[in-house]
């Protein structure tokens, strides 16, 4: 996939800053975030819990909590307007209409005392100003586009007659119901069973491809960035650390944490137990967001880390066409990817 | 038909529980202390044991415990609750005659601290760290600890004396009442005091409870929902979240109504209102066994139709009820 350049960008990241007001300081949870996204391109942000990716989501779409959040800087541009800068009522015109989300918990997600009819139609009868009768007929159609069995009879029914799976359809419907330039789904898999996992996917897939519609997938799945995205955003403690087509990432990765992420990956294989390679981790955890000292972040769970990195906090450089990575070893040495990749495996290995 | 089989089965229950509650009141009040027969006979004069004896016999006190509970419970099915010593009338009457004071000094009660109470929890969740919210926290405190008697006193001693507003005794005023709309009136106007006296804990719960349901319910997945399908903010606190915010609130004002009769003794003797708070009262001094017994057995039924009432309110309330047994 092309990499896009910025005037054809549907949504436009630029620098973006959030802040957290915790007990223990000010937390930078969004640190300097820069992408762009293009009509019908499926982006992914993978990291692990924390990273900032479910922030992301929520900055776009004006749902920061504040407080104790706070949006310290930076321009999220739709389509040549900044949403930081829009009112209130602006951004509620945009959210589920223009630009849509689904979220990781279908069981808590929708509303437990409302019609499934009446939460997809609220959205329509809210954003396309049809009548509630024409919304629920339309609703109905919603609900056969994300194939749910019988849905004149559902559309009747409340969230818990319904079972998980079922539930992140709903949620799909709602977000679709206005056709809306972007989906943002975050974890939209994460607590369902692995069959309907796939069958969640391609349904995403499906009325991807109809609509034109741009995708920004969160996971922490390396399997599922793999599988479903054009261009890939890794995220690490509040940053961007690697961005890079998916098939270049996932063959060439460059900063020592993707190569470790890749590397998580549980392979399946039918050999002997003794034959199979031990499953590999990444040695500590991301370290408090109020702790940050002024290296990089990974620097403490890094196999190759540097006098430098403890010192200061390397910038994202350019490594390829659409490649980037934020790590001293970019800087250091031009192109000691191949080595590395042996060096990680090594640290995995550990007991 | 499975509300038709709830019912039935609900009916059955309530069956069961006014069995028990007949021989159990039975019981506790004929292990108190003290010899009615005694209490009788001192009401109508000199004492003799032949009198006494008479009356033994006469009120069938001479017979063997399980003999009167039996003679009790085989009226009590046919909606004799027994003839009152002191009061002169069968206490079926006589409660009938003081239920509906009671009825509507309850009912009064309840919207009153529902809706005072809800709306006062709800305005403290917009800003659960604001002003209002810290002073709902330390008046409800006040509220919640104040006792009904001493609240009454107090109400009687500011609009009796201070700012005479509104009337501090009775059910109305045979010289104000004029007509069917002017007793009414009059009536509505007797309520006030009395009916916030035993509201005023439940409006201090009641808020308690609506700010902490609505900041759990706000903090919850769908809210979030609702606000990125681009649903104003207004229309998320009173439609989205308010609808389940006041599940816990209906579950509690169901569990309170056994209080609520209780507090209504109090209330009722403190403003002298004709209900059954004082009947109770009054019976309870004079060691009046039958009425007792009688003011005890509807007060059970009374908290069995409030339960059931409120059984049926949060089935239409909370969807997730429907088809399961409660």
């Amino acid at each position: 996939m092309p990499a896009a350049d910025a005037s054809s960008a549907l949504l436009e990241v630029r620098n973006l800053q959030v802040d957290f007001r915790t007990r223990n300081g000010i937390a930078h949870v969004l640190d300097g975030i820069e992408f762009s996204l293009s009509k019908g391109e499926i982006l992914g942000i993978v990291g692990e819990s924390g990273c900032g990716k479910s922030m992301t989501a929520l900055a776009i779409m004006g749902l920061v909590p504040t407080p104790p959040g706070r949006i310290a800087g930076g321009e999220i541009v739709y389509r040549g307007e900044n949403l930081l800068k829009a009112s209130k009522e602006r951004m509620r015109r945009i959210r589920g209409n223009r630009i849509s989300m689904i979220f990781q918990e279908p069981m808590t997600a929708l509303n437990p005392v409302f019609t499934v009819g009446d939460q997809i139609a609220e959205s329509i009868v809210l954003h396309q100003g049809l009548s509630r009768r024409a919304a629920l007929d339309r609703a109905v159609e919603l609900l056969r586009e994300v194939h749910i069995p019988a849905p004149e009879r559902r559309i009747g029914e409340f969230p818990h007659q319904l079972s998980g799976g079922m539930r992140q359809r709903i949620m799909i419907a709602i977000a679709l119901a206005c056709e809306p330039d972007i989906l943002i789904a975050d974890e939209p898999t994460t607590a369902l069973d692995v069959t309907v996992q796939a069958q969640v996917f391609d349904l995403l897939l499906e009325l991807q491809q109809d609509r034109d519609m741009a995708i920004v997938l969160i996971t922490h799945d390396m399997g599922v960035i793999a599988e479903m995205t054009g261009r890939v955003l890794v995220m690490y403690a509040g940053r961007i650390i690697e961005a890079a087509a998916v098939d270049d990432l996932l063959e060439n990765p460059q900063h020592p944490y993707t190569s470790g992420l890749i590397a998580c990956v549980p392979q399946l294989s039918d050999e002997p137990e003794a034959e199979r390679e031990a499953l590999m981790e990444i040695p500590g955890v991301v370290p408090p967001l109020t702790e940050l000292g002024v290296g990089c972040a990974f620097e403490p769970r890094c196999g190759f880390r540097m006098p430098v990195c403890v010192q200061s906090r390397p910038s994202p450089v350019a490594v390829g066409a659409g490649h980037s990575a934020a790590c001293w070893l970019m800087e250091d040495a031009d192109r000691q990817g191949a080595d590395r990749q042996g060096a990680d495996r090594r640290d995995g290995d550990r007991p | 038909m499975p509300i038709l089989r709830l019912v039935l089965e609900r009916i059955a229950y309530a069956f069961i529980v006014i069995t028990a509650v007949l021989v159990l009141n039975f019981i506790l009040v004929r292990l108190a202390p003290g010899d009615p027969a005694e209490v009788i006979a001192g009401e109508s004069g000199g004492i003799t044991e032949e009198i006494l004896a008479a009356i033994r016999r006469d009120y069938g006190l001479d017979l063997p415990l399980h003999e009167q509970l039996w003679i009790y419970l085989g009226n009590a099915v046919q909606g004799d609750l027994g003839y009152s010593f002191y009061f002169n009338s069968p206490v079926v009457e006589l409660v009938v005659s003081r239920m509906g004071p009671t009825i509507l000094l309850i009912l009064a009660a309840t919207v009153i601290a529902l809706f005072i109470g809800t709306a006062l929890g709800v305005l403290a969740s917009r800003n659960p760290e604001g002003l209002f919210s810290n002073f709902l926290t330390v008046a409800s405190l006040i509220g919640y600890s104040a006792p009904a008697f001493w609240t009454g006193l107090m109400l009687i001693i500011l609009f009796a004396f201070v700012v005479p507003l509104f009337p501090v005794a009775g059910l109305y005023d045979v010289t104000l009442s004029v007509g069917y709309f002017g007793r009414a009136l009059d009536i509505a106007h007797h309520l006030v005091l009395p009916a916030f006296t035993l509201a005023i804990i439940y409006i201090a719960q009641y808020s308690r409870l609506a700010r902490a349901s609505m900041l759990e319910v706000l903090g919850s997945d769908y809210i979030r929902t609702a606000r990125a399908k681009g649903v104003a903010e207004r229309v998320v606190f009173f439609k989205h979240a308010l609808r389940n915010a006041i599940l816990p609130i209906i579950t509690i004002t169901g569990l309170h109504f056994g209080n609520l009769l209780s507090g209504a003794v109090l209330v009722e003797a403190v403003f002298n209102w004709p209900g059954l708070g004082t009947l109770a009262f009054d019976s309870l001094l004079r060691r009046d066994y039958t009425t007792i017994l009688a003011l005890l057995f509807f007060s059970a039924l009374m908290v069995i139709v409030a339960n059931l009432a409120t059984d049926f309110c949060y089935r239409l309330a909370d969807p997730r009820i429907k088809g399961k047994r409660g």
